[in-house]
């Protein structure tokens, strides 16, 4: 068992349920946990407050130059990359959409790849685009652990079947033992 | 799986070279994002190795200039978040309409869409005529593009939409003239604007303004930086002037903090104390 010291979860279409079900599940949490979600501009205020009807953890939308706090869950804000910085601050970064999308998962997986190593958890759910696959090609070759939603359980099966077809994956997970899955590896740390 | 392509220490080698070459300094940029901008180069140019992407950057000045180009970023559109273009119309205009003559500056406005929307909204409000405004950025090329005042057709029908939602009651297409797939805006409009470079790290203030927009740039600073940029803004403000800042952005944790009021809930402060 390795540490965990910083989770992603990456969710387009049809991921929604399925980070509320996970939120339910992480009532404590001692590393910080992000989450990057495709979706329009106007809905900020209402998905911070529709998250933290789940969980007691502190919800927090990303600013750039935020210090990564154990046990706070970050969102992304809509139409900004998040990146992540050697000093364990956030970046936030207006350039080009990546795979549509911005934030774009990729981006955020790669950054956090560059900081967190191994001890990096990623985690990708549902969704109809390719976002995702490239960076967890990048967080394992630099020895972090990644997961993908089963897109045979997944309300939209395309963008974590992208990430299994290429083998980016240590692990696919049935859509409702992912909380659970996700809770334990919080708690006990990485296998092997 | 390839290697990444370059790696946090060899980008500080980089900017070193950078800097004693060509007097560029951005060893006080953002480095995630720093990071991303030159693997995305170093992969776009097919460079078979780090060392030969240094030795061209060493040696090539016109390489040099497509680095500087590549790496900033130049995402722009007009009237983007409307909600703030409709405070400036209600609440910052009226103000400035007071004054004999209204000076503003676009600082890192990239390929000029923010200084054509302001131009928009000087006009509707009948200011156009007494204003000037100044529009700089790093990159030569995206200020040459500002000159012109063109933009892509394909844009057009998201700027009307952020036009009417910005409190735009006219036609938006009355602003420019179509020809395929481009889109010329009024020359009456660019009569108004100066173009220049100018690089926030290294440049100094250049007059002083009622109203400085920099707008998603001081994301790309490290703290540091971003506290020396915000002097400059500081010393080339007038009392009472203006500073807008990008949705994400913010004065609160900065030197010059105390002596600014936020406007609203828009991200627009107003200097109401001059330094002691």
């Amino acid at each position: 068992m390795r540490p965990v010291d910083l989770i992603v979860i990456g969710g387009s279409a049809g991921s929604l349920q399925v980070i509320l079900a996970l939120l339910a599940e992480m009532q404590a949490l001692s590393m910080p946990l992000l989450i990057v979600l495709h979706r329009n501009g106007g809905f900020e205020s209402t998905l911070e407050g529709l998250f933290a009807t789940r969980t007691n953890l502190p919800i927090k939308e990303v600013e750039e130059k935020d210090i990564l706090q154990p046990g706070t869950i970050y969102l992304c804000p809509a139409d900004y990359h998040v990146l992540l910085e050697k000093d364990h601050t956030f970046s936030l970064d207006y350039s080009e959409r990546v795979n549509y999308s911005r934030p774009s998962i990729d981006v955020t997986f790669r950054s956090a790849a560059d900081v967190y190593g191994p001890g990096l958890v990623c985690v990708l759910l549902s969704g109809g685009n390719a976002d995702g696959t490239e960076g967890l090609l990048y967080v394992k070759a630099k020895g972090g652990y990644t997961i993908a939603e089963d897109p045979a359980t997944a309300e939209v099966p395309y963008m974590p079947q992208q990430a299994v077809s290429r083998k980016t994956v240590d692990v696919v997970v049935p859509t409702e033992d992912l909380p659970g899955f996700v809770e334990a590896l919080s708690r006990y740390g990485i296998p092997g | 799986m390839e290697t990444p392509p370059i790696r946090y220490e060899e980008m500080d080698l980089l900017l070193n070279d950078l800097y004693s070459r060509y007097g560029y300094d951005f060893s006080e940029y953002s480095k995630a994002s720093l990071l991303r901008r030159i693997q995305r180069l170093f992969t776009l140019d097919k460079f078979p190795s780090f060392a030969e992407f240094r030795y061209r950057l060493q040696t090539d000045i016109h390489y040099f200039r497509r680095f500087v180009e590549e790496i900033t970023v130049n995402v722009t559109e007009m009237l983007r978040d409307p909600g703030f273009y409709r405070t400036l119309r209600t609440n910052i205009l009226p103000v400035l309409a007071t004054y004999p003559f209204i000076r503003i500056w676009h600082a890192g406005c990239s390929t000029g869409e923010e200084v054509y929307s302001m131009a928009i909204l000087l006009k509707e409000a009948g200011l156009l005529h007494k204003s000037l405004l100044y529009g700089t950025d790093i990159n030569p090329q995206v200020i040459e593009k500002a000159r012109k005042g063109i933009f892509p057709v394909s844009q057009m029908q998201k700027y009307s939409e952020n036009y009417i939602q910005s409190g735009g009651v006219k036609d938006f297409s009355s602003y420019y003239t179509a020809n395929y797939h481009l889109a010329k805006f009024d020359s009456s409009l660019t009569q108004k604007m100066i173009f220049s470079t100018h690089n926030l790290v290294s440049d100094f203030s250049f007059n002083e303004f009622q109203l400085i927009l920099c707008r998603n740039v001081l994301i790309y600073f490290e703290r540091d930086l971003q506290s020396k940029v915000f002097k400059l803004f500081d010393y080339s403000l007038e009392k009472f002037g203006y500073l807008a800042l990008g949705s994400k952005e913010s004065l609160r944790f900065s030197s010059i903090a105390d002596r600014y009021r936020q406007v609203g809930k828009e991200k627009i402060w107003r200097k109401v104390h001059e330094a002691g």
